[in-house]
């Protein structure tokens, strides 16, 4: 939805692969060049000769960023250079959705509330600024989840809705795009 | 064009006036308020009645009901401005039946006849061959029905979505900008005149609903009834969740939204990006109706007032007057 999208928002996706190459010079470099290619950002490399290797093989280990649809290109580039992909492990929680909470929030066990949205598997809260005026008064709490996409997003966000109503808690949602 | 004026408060004196010194080719043979009527089928002295209501309290003679303007008067349109009344329509929902039975053009800006009866009215209006219109009933001055029915003519409307109460709004525009407390800033808005002594149809999201209701039977033709609608209103609202949505270069506003694909049909407050065109501020109302070849389109525009309201219904009379030909 052109231009008005809300509080969501998609973040570069941050991958974290296992690459064996070749052990001769230069192969690392080559390997680590089409991350660049794709718009991505290396953020750590950590490499160690396998001791029981018999094939003379580098394993290394990288993390990196890159705009999100863009590992398959990656995947393909990596392939070209000879370098064999061992695992992708793909950081699972890309969407971030934040919403606000207001009412009894310690007397109604706010880490149960936050648990509730953990124990799914698919979200987390991630961050919860929380301001209580007095004892006994409402206290309001801006709650940030992460999850692994918009449908399981949205399943999150049902989750909170069933838990705000079991503790009479006032649940505000973004106005999300439509589409 | 002939026309009764039914209903003389804010918004019928609003009509009333601006016919008389626009002078829009619109010819008012009666006028009827709570507790007197009058008919003159030559056109009425519109200027001379409201001066007559303005020391009297009544705008003609007692013993000439409203129904007695609707059925023995000579006019086109019967222009129904009487006070909303949600749960029974009435008394204007008997008015306008009245009328229609006579094959009478209606223009009303009360959404409880049309919430409770649309289906039934425009049914009724279609087999009389008059028009059934009600541009002021949501939005106020802005011209929702009409970019419906016309600009976005050939569309199919995927989602509606919008701040269609003014006194939420203002509350909550004032919430943000002054750090109020909820019971302060609808203090304020009483004392500005945009919150009614019993503000809780406002502030309940009551009215917003009656509103989507509205616009959902007539973009879906889908009998959507009030109590379909999920509600929640301002009331419970704190400064702090202002100050936080804030923190993010968020605010809160209380958005009426209806997807039928989705089955979604809420009225509740939301988080929403201040940039967002649809955070307008103090009473106005703002929607955004996202159709499949238009995208998104997004009205803005005053939500209530006298002259405003009228603005909506002088423009409903003159688009009868020109689609229903010589014959209106």
């Amino acid at each position: 939805m052109g231009g008005s999208i809300l509080v969501d928002k998609v973040v570069h996706v941050q991958v974290s692969m296992k690459l064996e190459m070749k052990d001769s010079p230069g192969q690392l470099v080559a390997a680590l060049k089409p991350i660049s290619e794709v718009g991505g950002n290396i953020i750590a490399v950590l490499h160690h000769r396998d001791p029981d290797t018999t094939h003379h093989t580098l394993n290394v280990q990288i993390v990196l960023a890159l705009p999100e649809g863009r590992l398959d290109r990656l995947v393909a580039l990596l392939k070209e250079q000879g370098v064999h992909i061992q695992r992708i492990g793909k950081e699972r929680l890309l969407y971030k959705r934040t919403v606000i909470l207001i009412g009894h929030l310690m007397h109604t066990d706010l880490s149960d509330t936050v648990d509730q949205i953990d124990s799914t598997g698919f979200a987390e809260v991630c961050e919860i600024s929380m301001s209580m005026p007095a004892i006994n008064e409402r206290s309001t709490s801006r709650v940030t989840i992460k999850a692994t996409n918009r449908v399981d997003m949205d399943a999150a966000v049902a989750v909170l809705r069933r838990v705000a109503q079991q503790k009479s808690l006032l649940l505000i949602e973004p106005l999300e795009e439509i589409a | 064009m002939k026309a009764v004026l039914i209903g003389l408060g804010s918004v019928g004196r609003g009509v009333a006036e601006m016919i008389a010194t626009k002078n829009p080719g619109i010819t008012i043979t009666g006028i009827a308020d709570s507790k007197s009527g009058c008919i003159c089928n030559e056109g009425i002295d519109i200027a001379a009645v409201l001066e007559h209501k303005r020391r009297t309290g009544a705008c003609g003679d007692p013993a000439i009901s409203a129904m007695d303007v609707i059925k023995k008067a000579d006019y086109d349109v019967l222009i129904e401005v009487t006070p909303t009344n949600a749960l029974t329509g009435e008394p204007a929902l008997g008015y306008i039946r009245a009328a229609l039975a006579k094959k009478k053009h209606i223009v009303t800006s009360n959404k409880g006849p049309i919430a409770l009866a649309y289906k039934e009215l425009s049914a009724l209006a279609k087999k009389k061959g008059v028009a059934l219109r009600y541009e002021a009933t949501v939005g106020g001055a802005i011209p929702i029905m009409h970019t419906l029915e016309d600009g976005l003519n050939g569309n199919e409307i995927i989602a509606i979505y919008g701040v269609l109460n003014g006194t939420c709004n203002y509350i909550l525009t004032r919430m943000a900008a002054e750090g109020l407390t909820y019971e302060q800033a609808l203090m304020e808005a009483r004392e500005m005149g945009y919150a009614e002594a019993d503000p809780t149809y406002d502030v309940k999201g009551i009215d917003a609903a009656i509103k989507l209701v509205i616009l959902a039977n007539t973009i879906w033709g889908n009998g959507t009834k009030l109590a379909d609608v999920d509600l929640t209103g301002i009331d419970l609202l704190t400064p702090d969740a202002l100050r936080l949505a804030e923190e993010g270069d968020c605010t809160i506003r209380l958005i009426a939204e209806a997807i039928p694909k989705k089955k979604i049909l809420r009225v509740s407050p939301r988080l929403i990006e201040k940039s967002h065109p649809l955070v307008v501020e103090g009473t106005l109302n703002a929607l955004t109706i996202e159709t499949d070849m238009a995208k998104e389109i997004t009205l803005t525009g005053r939500g209530a007032g006298s002259i405003e309201t009228a603005s909506a219904i002088i423009g409903d009379i003159l688009y009868i007057r020109d689609h229903y030909g010589k014959r209106a």
